[in-house]
């Protein structure tokens, strides 16, 4: 601009507004950008060919797959017990409600390993559920089942929470219109609160995805990160830099941050779409 | 199709939202439920419906007893007050849901759904979604939706009160022609008494969970049953004295209170527009100030002896003559009405 007159807010504050930027910048490069960056360049200098190999001859790609599996269960479970739970705790009244209500944010409060820990304590050796566990000869500490066991836990609250703020925005009216036309509660879910709390649903599996791919403590802990039986993605990069076999370390996470940034624009553009519907 | 509401009582925790209540409604009537907001007319409608039920008392439509049916299995049309219109689908999908889930066959629900928007003008709308459409356009896409099961009673929750002034003008007319061409028995909520008046047959107002009084506008107007009645219904003055020798006097104003001991205490209510008053000297009081509202006229005085008094008149009346602040009138009143004091007057 020629303007005579340049704006003096600007001309006098630009120091400090560079100062500012330049503090951001730098703070989100220690953060992020160093990090991530140091692995893929690492991922780079072994070559990626070398890394992929690598992480099979150690055995990753199973551990990979483990993860995979236990991620897409926990979506699935806790899709259908956070609905049912969010249906419940919000449009019912009952006795124990508050506690109940309390208690969904428990897996976020606790750390994971305590989680872990516990649940060796219910289902390990010599505890609560080792009676019943045997008499039906299941296996459940060390192996498969408590993978998905800690991750369903650790992963609860996300579709319950987000699905538990859309009921209270969207209120009854809608059922209730619909029961007024003659609609059955099975009809009424399906056809009305389903399609209506959709985005908090796909949300929170997004949330929930995320997490289980990540979780690292709790199935550390209750499955002891067995080599080809209970190790997976995170717990195999611990066991890789353990031993020395940095490249397939540095593959692993990479494949995962890949993952993460891949789960963060699904979010981006559900919570846009979301903003560009209501 | 009548409806009987009979002595329901409904309580949320310790708060007491209808207190026995009894309606009657006559078949293919429409009838509205009057009153200030809160005061649990709502609450009635959504028990006619069968969205709540009532702690006590019941309802009888058509003779039937209703009570153990769910709302889905009662058939009565219901508009919310926001309309609740289905968000994720289109106008013809909305109307058609009522239909859809009763598994009519596919070739006559698409009929009465086009009959139904062209009934109610809405034409070129059908696959727009409700964020798509205007407050009035909303109203009649819930309106139709309602009728599309052809209920036997369609029930409207404050129908006009999210529209604007102008549109809830137009729509309230159109209701009331609605109504006549389909005769479907028919409740409204308002707590806008002009819009009870120039749109139902039958007017029952609601205070505080209670019945205060039913009747046709007119009667319902003309012969307010309790004090409240008298001062929801416009704009009234209010004088309170004690009966002597058959008569309540207040300053220069007399009516008759007949069958009423003597010394009994009474409120005197009248009706600011049941007035007349024209200049005179040396009359009985004198006014203060003249207001112009629009296409009437108030006139604020003092009465000798009694105290404020306000009187509304059309703009142009012959009354008005010569009426300014500071000049004395004389007063005549045409009807007055009396009740009972409260034991506990409210304060001022």
């Amino acid at each position: 601009m020629s303007d005579a007159r340049p704006d003096p807010f600007r001309t006098r504050w630009l120091p400090r507004r560079v100062a500012l930027l330049a503090l951001v910048v730098a703070w989100m490069a220690l953060l992020l950008f160093v990090p991530l960056g140091s692995l893929g360049v690492g991922v780079w200098t072994f070559g990626p060919l070398a890394v992929l190999d690598q992480i099979g001859e150690a055995g990753g790609w199973p551990a990979l797959g483990r993860t995979v599996v236990v991620a897409i269960v926990s979506v699935v479970l806790n899709g259908v017990v956070g609905v049912a739970g969010a249906i419940t705790l919000v449009r019912h009244r009952f006795w124990g409600r508050r506690l109940l209500d309390m208690l969904v944010d428990l897996p976020l409060a606790v750390s994971p390993v305590m989680t872990g820990l516990a649940f060796l304590l219910v289902f390990g050796r010599g505890g609560l559920a080792e009676p019943l566990l045997s008499a039906l000869g299941w296996k459940i500490t060390f192996a498969f089942p408590s993978l998905v066991l800690a991750t369903v836990f650790v992963t609860l609250p996300f579709v319950l929470r987000e699905v538990s703020h859309v009921l209270v925005e969207l209120g009854t009216d809608e059922e209730a219109a619909a029961a007024t036309l003659g609609a059955s509660s099975r009809q009424t879910f399906w056809r009305i609160t389903l399609p209506n709390i959709r985005h908090g649903l796909t949300y929170g599996s997004t949330l929930t995805l995320a997490r289980a791919l990540g979780e690292f403590g709790a199935v550390l802990v209750v499955g002891g990160a067995i080599e080809g039986r209970t190790d997976t993605a995170t717990t195999f990069i611990f066991t890789a830099v353990d031993e020395r076999h940095e490249p397939a370390a540095y593959g692993m996470a990479l494949i995962l941050a890949a993952l993460s940034m891949a789960f963060l624009v699904v979010l981006e553009r559900l919570k846009r779409r979301q903003a560009r519907e209501t | 199709m009548g409806i009987r509401v009979e002595h329901i009582t409904k309580r949320f925790g310790s708060f007491v939202a209808v207190q026995d209540v009894s309606l009657q409604i006559r078949p293919g009537e429409l009838s509205a439920l009057l009153g200030p907001s809160g005061g649990g007319k709502s609450t009635i409608l959504r028990i006619i419906s069968g969205l709540e039920t009532a702690d006590e008392g019941r309802v009888v439509i058509d003779g039937q007893s209703v009570d153990h049916l769910h709302a889905r299995a009662r058939n009565i049309g219901f508009v919310f007050q926001h309309y609740a219109l289905f968000r994720h689908m289109t106008v013809a999908q909305n109307i058609g849901f009522g239909l859809e889930v009763r598994k009519a066959p596919k070739e006559s629900r698409r009929r009465r759904v086009a009959d139904l928007i062209d009934l109610l003008g809405l034409q070129g709308l059908e696959d727009r979604l409700p964020s798509q459409l205007s407050g009035g356009q909303r109203q009649r896409v819930a309106v139709a939706r309602a009728l599309a099961p052809e209920p036997k009673v369609l029930l409207l929750d404050e129908p006009f009160s999210a529209v604007d002034a102008q549109v809830r003008e137009e729509l309230r007319r159109w209701l009331r022609r609605l109504h006549d061409d389909l005769h479907v028995t028919s409740i409204f909520v308002t707590h806008d008494q002009s819009e009870a008046f120039s749109v139902a047959d039958r007017v029952f107002i609601i205070n505080e969970g209670r019945l205060e009084q039913s009747g046709t506008p007119l009667e319902v107007l003309d012969d307010p049953a309790t004090e409240f009645v008298a001062r929801f219904l416009g704009e009234v003055n209010v004088y309170d004295g004690r009966v002597h020798e058959g008569f309540l006097r207040v300053g220069p104003i007399e009516v008759a209170a007949r069958d009423v001991a003597d010394g009994t205490p009474m409120r005197m209510i009248l009706r600011a527009y049941d007035l007349k008053l024209w200049r005179e000297e040396p009359g009985v009081g004198v006014v203060r100030r003249v207001l112009l509202l629009g296409d009437r006229v108030k006139v604020e005085a003092v009465l000798d002896g009694a105290g404020p008094l306000f009187a509304q008149f059309p703009r142009r009346s012959s009354l008005l003559k010569g009426i300014e602040p500071g000049c004395r009138i004389a007063v005549e009143v045409s009807t007055a009405r009396l009740y009972p004091l409260p034991a506990d007057p409210p304060g001022p």
